[in-house]
């Protein structure tokens, strides 16, 4: 059966990024009046969910990951009150967020939490996911980098999310690495494993451009969530561009409840003005696709290449060498400092030497 | 030569650790190890290195502390049973070292602040976690030649070395280090992020210290005093190593190690497991000697009051 006709008449519930993936590319600096305007266009365009969060989820605004231009709370008591329809939604990795800030956002009105860990560390989630259905949240488990682990450990890391009370489960193609045959066999395997009643969810970046690709794979092989942004704003390439999954989508008789259009609309005269360049597939995003590195790691790769001359996809590779995963933001400007200083672009020991970028970063 | 005889409690990696740490110390002798699973692997290992062991938990121990002259315990459990632990030990006069999160009593980081807990007649000593362990000397090195304003530190340890305590402990492990990074690094606010990564094979433990200085950080004076703190912590764990930095970007000051345990029951790249087990058996020898010396006396807390 093609996917075409897998996918026809199928309900998938849209969930939108870019007010919190899309952070990142914004070096989480959207003002409040952004949050507000784009977060209300999203609910007229009938988008069922809505993130905001700092890039990094609940508590990210740091020195290791950038600080946030307003603070979690800030943002969402700001958005919160005026979305008509939307759930708001917030993203919690255990080991970066305290459960007091979970609390605060369901108490500034979030109706959804993502509990992130990497794919083979579900069993920090149960703190944060037993909170989440406490406090009556839509309590998603969302295991990232999903491309790391082998499909059958895969499943086993998503059962336990789910027994720990988990009422969706997401893979999570952090690198945008996943090509569409191996979202399939993923999607497909958590369908098998996975309760009838437990929704299943695909979150894609546009690295190597195929974040529509692989969400309709996802949604053919069984995802009821499909997770993307307006343009496509979120780490690295981007996500999968919410506008152009919901056209393909209605085109091909997905139901999404999207106004196509108004969706459209919120991209084109919301976020591109927003945004200090398109999101696209350039050498460095490309990289993260292509060796499977977290998508996040770009800005701090290309802020390496700015101080210390080294090219980022180099040290993208290196990273992706060296097995790290999400959260290692400090291991870039580690790496950076002794590859820059092994190829002498850096005394010994020492950072402080400005040098200036040989490359355009 | 007279040695003060101590419990373990908790026989998973960091006890089973810990337990060879304190077989080879001058003034401390483990007698006991206290486990809650008949068939645990611990409890037998420790039984042939010639421990009493129970399977009952501390209710086990408690009717054999005055008889065997435990004075000093040392918890490896989990921060939600310690709570009761410390209660029923210290009723009988028995000093608490805490290996978990719970964090009932004061912090101690050895090289920052164990010399101004001697004295004190404390009951219970926390050991904050293995990030902290490993992190919050770099921020005391900082903020001994200035004020720190933030200090934030970000610990990434090997998924084979992170025990399922620490799993379901997740929230109080990120929120004790974060207290305790202010409280014993001397930062005015802290925040900690931890990081488990499965990579094979596992990767050392490596931990990343940013401080900001209220004013312009002296460049020179901060480089003496992380490498002089090094070498402190190189005393008892010897795989403690500055890998790059300090950095200076404006008022940040960026440290990155990487600790190498000195593998007596576990691998050496869970370094965290080895500074908490050193670090815990370090400040157990303060106590001890203490004890030995006449200058402090263990005093039993009723459990009414210690409710």
């Amino acid at each position: 059966m093609s996917d075409e006709a897998k996918v026809r008449g199928r309900k998938v519930k849209l969930h939108d990024m870019c007010l919190r993936d899309g952070m990142h590319s914004m070096r989480h600096q959207i003002t409040i009046e952004q949050m507000v305007d784009i977060a209300t266009g999203l609910d007229d365009a009938g988008v069922p969910l809505i993130q905001v969060t700092h890039g990094d989820g609940l508590g990210g605004s740091s020195l290791n990951y950038g600080r946030g231009l307003f603070t979690d709370e800030q943002y969402l008591r700001a958005v919160a009150p005026k979305i008509k329809n939307a759930t708001i939604s917030v993203l919690h990795v255990p080991g970066i967020g305290t459960l007091d800030e979970l609390r605060m956002a369901a108490d500034c009105g979030a109706g959804c939490v993502h509990v992130a860990t990497h794919c083979t560390e579900a069993d920090v989630s149960e703190q944060h996911i037993g909170l989440g259905r406490q406090l009556g949240l839509d309590t998603v488990g969302f295991l990232m980098m999903a491309h790391m682990t082998p499909v059958d450990a895969l499943v086993q890391q998503a059962l336990l999310m789910e027994s720990y009370g988990a009422q969706t489960v997401y893979c999570t193609d952090s690198a945008g690495y996943m090509l569409p045959d191996e979202v399939t066999a993923r999607i497909s395997a958590l369908r098998a494993a996975l309760k009838p009643e437990t929704e299943i969810g695909f979150h894609g970046h546009h690295n190597l451009g195929m974040g529509v690709a692989n969400s309709i794979a996802a949604v053919a092989a069984g995802a009821d969530r499909i997770d993307g942004s307006a343009a496509g704003l979120g780490a690295g390439a981007g996500n999968t561009p919410l506008e152009l999954f919901a056209a393909v989508g209605e085109r091909m008789g997905i139901e999404t409840g999207i106004d196509t259009f108004k969706l459209m609309d919120v991209a084109e005269d919301r976020v591109v003005p927003m945004m200090p360049k398109p999101p696209r597939a350039d050498r460095d995003s490309l990289t993260l696709g292509y060796a499977g590195v977290y998508s996040t790691f770009l800005y701090a790769a290309k802020d390496a290449q700015r101080k210390y001359g080294l090219p980022a996809r180099d040290l993208l590779v290196e990273l992706g060498r060296l097995k790290m995963i999400g959260g290692q933001e400090d291991m870039i400007e580690d790496t950076a400092l002794t590859m820059a200083r092994e190829r002498g672009l850096i005394g010994h020991n020492s950072a402080a030497s400005p040098t200036e970028a040989k490359l355009d970063a | 030569m007279t040695k003060i005889k101590c419990a373990i409690i908790g026989p998973g990696n960091i006890g089973t650790d810990l337990l060879y740490k304190l077989l080879r110390s001058d003034v401390l002798e483990p007698v006991w190890m206290v486990g809650v699973d008949p068939t645990s692997e611990g409890l037998a290992r420790a039984k042939d290195l010639g421990l009493k062991t129970t399977d009952q938990g501390v209710d086990g121990l408690v009717p054999h502390v005055e008889a065997d002259g435990i004075q000093i315990a040392f918890d490896a459990t989990s921060a939600y049973v310690h709570a009761d632990n410390s209660r029923k030990l210290n009723a009988l006069g028995v000093l608490m070292i805490d290996l978990t999160p719970a964090a009932i009593g004061p912090y101690c980081v050895p090289p920052a602040n164990l010399a101004q807990l001697a004295g004190h007649n404390v009951m219970n000593v926390n050991m904050v976690t293995c990030g902290g362990q490993a992190t919050i000397p770099m921020v005391y090195a900082v903020s001994r030649v200035q004020t720190v304003d933030y200090a934030e530190i970000i610990a990434t340890v090997a998924s084979k070395s992170v025990g399922p305590g620490t799993r379901k402990n997740i929230d109080e492990f990120t929120r004790t280090t974060s207290g305790a990074v202010a409280k014993v690094g001397g930062a005015k606010t802290g925040k900690a992020i931890n990081v488990i990564n499965p990579a094979e094979p596992p990767l050392m433990m490596r931990d990343t210290i940013y401080c900001e200085t209220a004013e312009e950080p002296d460049q020179q004076a901060i480089t003496q005093s992380v490498h002089d703190m090094i070498a402190e912590v190189q005393k008892y764990v010897p795989g403690y190593r500055l890998k790059n930095g300090p950095t200076f970007e404006g008022r940040k000051v960026s440290i990155f190690l990487e600790v190498e345990g000195l593998g007596d029951f576990l691998p050496k790249y869970a370094g965290n497991l080895d500074i908490m087990t050193a670090a815990a058996a370090r400040t157990a020898e303060m106590f001890a000697q203490e004890i030995l010396d006449g200058k402090i006396t263990l005093t039993p807390i009723p459990i009414e009051e210690a409710a």
